[in-house]
């Protein structure tokens, strides 16, 4: 038909319809570098009026895009640089900066603005700290605004002054938000080696690398996977299982890709990267866990399941890599336990538990990710956890991050719900062996030979 | 713009005149259709010319899928171009 097979338009319309097949999110970077100014009253006016100038259109050219292809544009979100860089130049309260961003948010009606952000790696400059100690009070007094700080790269080691400070700013957040089933920490994340033009939240901000303002877009589609390994028999070798994906995948980027250029070319921007990323919902049928089950498994977390993850990982990377013109951003296989249907019930089970999960993320896309741990977790316990998920980024050069959730008031097995696409589940017993000397030690874990390249 | 009709639901008698009077109502041109009719279920999918559409396009999508809701069927319409950007290297 007209150059297509009618098996083709209904297998598109099928992945739409049946299996989740969406955008997760169209999201524009916007640099601030030239709203900086010494005086933060005047830094907020000069945000506010670029950031509402820049995305005025950008929820409705979404819309439009979703109703034109047929496609769920699920979120319309915005990055932007660092705000510690503007309150190194400004000074002042930081929090007044997270007010400016979530008022642009209400008015642009965007889902989420990411930024909030520091980049620590080699050590604190101007702003850094204060950025940082101000985090739990910016979460908690906004709704859309998402922060993030970066502690280590394999270029620079790991500050491990940042990895304490961390702890205990992961804990405030969950403490100043704990009627609200301690949802502040639900919208920090502490990365190793954190991408420069990455769409997802909480993570996303715009890297000082990046041009003035650009779009990316993060694709979806766990249950397209999930459907197509189900179809094939339990005989089929895993090489084969490996070609299926990348075909699938393929087909997902292709569409990111159009989107992605579409709505460039509409709001008069350059595109930016495609993220291949498999971003799992609480949804039935679009988790990454099921993925892990259909290659074989009888629940996610049974031995096997890192190496089905690393499968999936590169043959997400594989099929994309070639359907988009930049491929950037987390790329890869997301492993968010609250946002996963199939992980919820595998940890209930407990068949996943965390030191499961955190050999997953050595290869996975991303790290520990939205993991409800208990609410009495101490902030060193945190600062040990980001430790260790930093060394797997640093020596593995991979991007890794932490984003735990301790659940103020509630003890392992309660249940917590945040709702909409951040999920919810069971809070995960965590091991509370005491390391309080190595967290309070601080320095430096010095950068790995791999980071000796050149 | 060429664009993708796709049509689900019981077979019964009209249901190929109701979306092709759809069309030509907003001078949309038909240039391919495909059915299927399996165990009682009608599939059909229609390639179409919307260019000289009367209507926006997310209009007449919208217009048409909620003229399938009232006879009881499945009806989409898309862009062609996420199909060839899908299937066609």
């Amino acid at each position: 038909m007209n150059g297509l097979l009618n098996d083709e338009i209904l297998e598109t319309i099928e992945m739409i319809d049946r299996e989740c097949l969406d955008i997760r999110t169209i999201t524009m970077g916007i640099s601030l570098l030239d709203c900086a100014d010494s005086d933060i009253v005047r830094s907020c006016a000069k945000i506010e009026k670029k950031i509402l100038c820049r995305a005025k259109d950008l929820v409705r050219t979404g819309e439009e895009i979703s109703r034109t292809f047929g496609i769920p544009v699920v979120n319309k979100r915005i990055s932007v640089t660092p705000i510690s860089l503007l309150t190194a130049v400004s000074g002042g309260d930081p929090v007044r900066y997270a007010l400016t961003l979530e008022k642009c948010a209400k008015e642009l009606g965007i889902d989420f603005l990411g930024g909030y952000s520091a980049l620590v790696q080699k050590g604190f400059a101007a702003g850094d700290r204060e950025l940082i100690a101000s985090i739990p009070e910016a979460l908690a007094c906004t709704e859309h605004l998402c922060a993030s700080v970066n502690i280590g790269s394999t270029k620079a080691g790991i500050n491990m002054d940042a990895v304490r400070m961390m702890g205990q700013i992961v804990r405030e957040c969950a403490e100043k938000t704990a009627d609200r089933d301690s949802l502040g920490a639900a919208k920090l994340v502490v990365f190793c080696n954190a991408p420069e033009d990455n769409p997802f939240m909480a993570g996303a901000f715009h890297g000082i690398g990046e041009p003035d303002c650009e779009i990316h877009v993060g694709v979806s589609g766990p249950g397209v996977v999930k459907a197509v390994l189900e179809k094939c028999g339990p005989a089929m070798p895993l090489n084969e299982v490996a070609e299926l994906i990348k075909r699938t995948a393929f087909k997902i980027t292709r569409m990111g890709q159009l989107v992605g250029s579409v709505a460039a070319e509409k709001l008069g921007v350059r595109q930016g990267i495609v993220d291949l990323s498999l971003a799992p919902t609480p949804a039935q049928g679009d988790s990454v866990a099921e993925i892990l089950e259909a290659m074989g498994l009888s629940s996610c977390g049974a031995y096997g399941t890192t190496a089905c993850l690393a499968l999936l990982n590169d043959a997400v990377k594989k099929g994309g890599v070639m359907a988009a013109q930049a491929v950037g951003g987390l790329s890869g296989s997301f492993i968010p336990v609250s946002e996963d249907a199939g992980m919820i019930r595998a940890t209930e089970k407990g068949t996943l538990n965390l030191e499961k999960l955190e050999a997953m993320t050595a290869v996975c896309s991303v790290g520990l990710d939205m993991i409800i741990v208990p609410g009495d977790t101490s902030a060193e316990i945190i600062s040990g956890v980001i430790a260790d998920e930093a060394a797997i980024g640093m020596v593995n050069t991979k991007t890794t991050a932490v984003r735990l959730i301790p659940a103020i008031g509630k003890k392992a097995g309660e249940k917590v719900n945040f709702g909409g696409l951040l999920g919810g589940g069971s809070v995960l017993p965590i091991n509370q062996t005491a390391n309080t000397v190595f967290v309070s030690r601080g320095g430096f874990i010095p950068s790995p030979l791999q980071a000796l390249k050149n | 713009m060429k664009a993708v009709i796709t049509t689900v639901g019981k077979d019964r008698v009209g249901i190929l005149a109701l979306m092709a009077n759809a069309c030509a109502d907003h001078q949309v041109n038909i240039l391919d259709v495909a059915q299927t009719i399996l165990d009682d279920i009608f599939t059909m999918t229609m390639i179409v010319d919307t260019e000289a559409c009367t209507l926006p396009f997310a209009q007449f999508a919208a217009d048409l899928q909620e003229l399938g809701e009232k006879n009881g069927l499945s009806v989409r319409v898309m862009a062609k171009e996420i199909f060839d950007a899908m299937h066609r290297v």
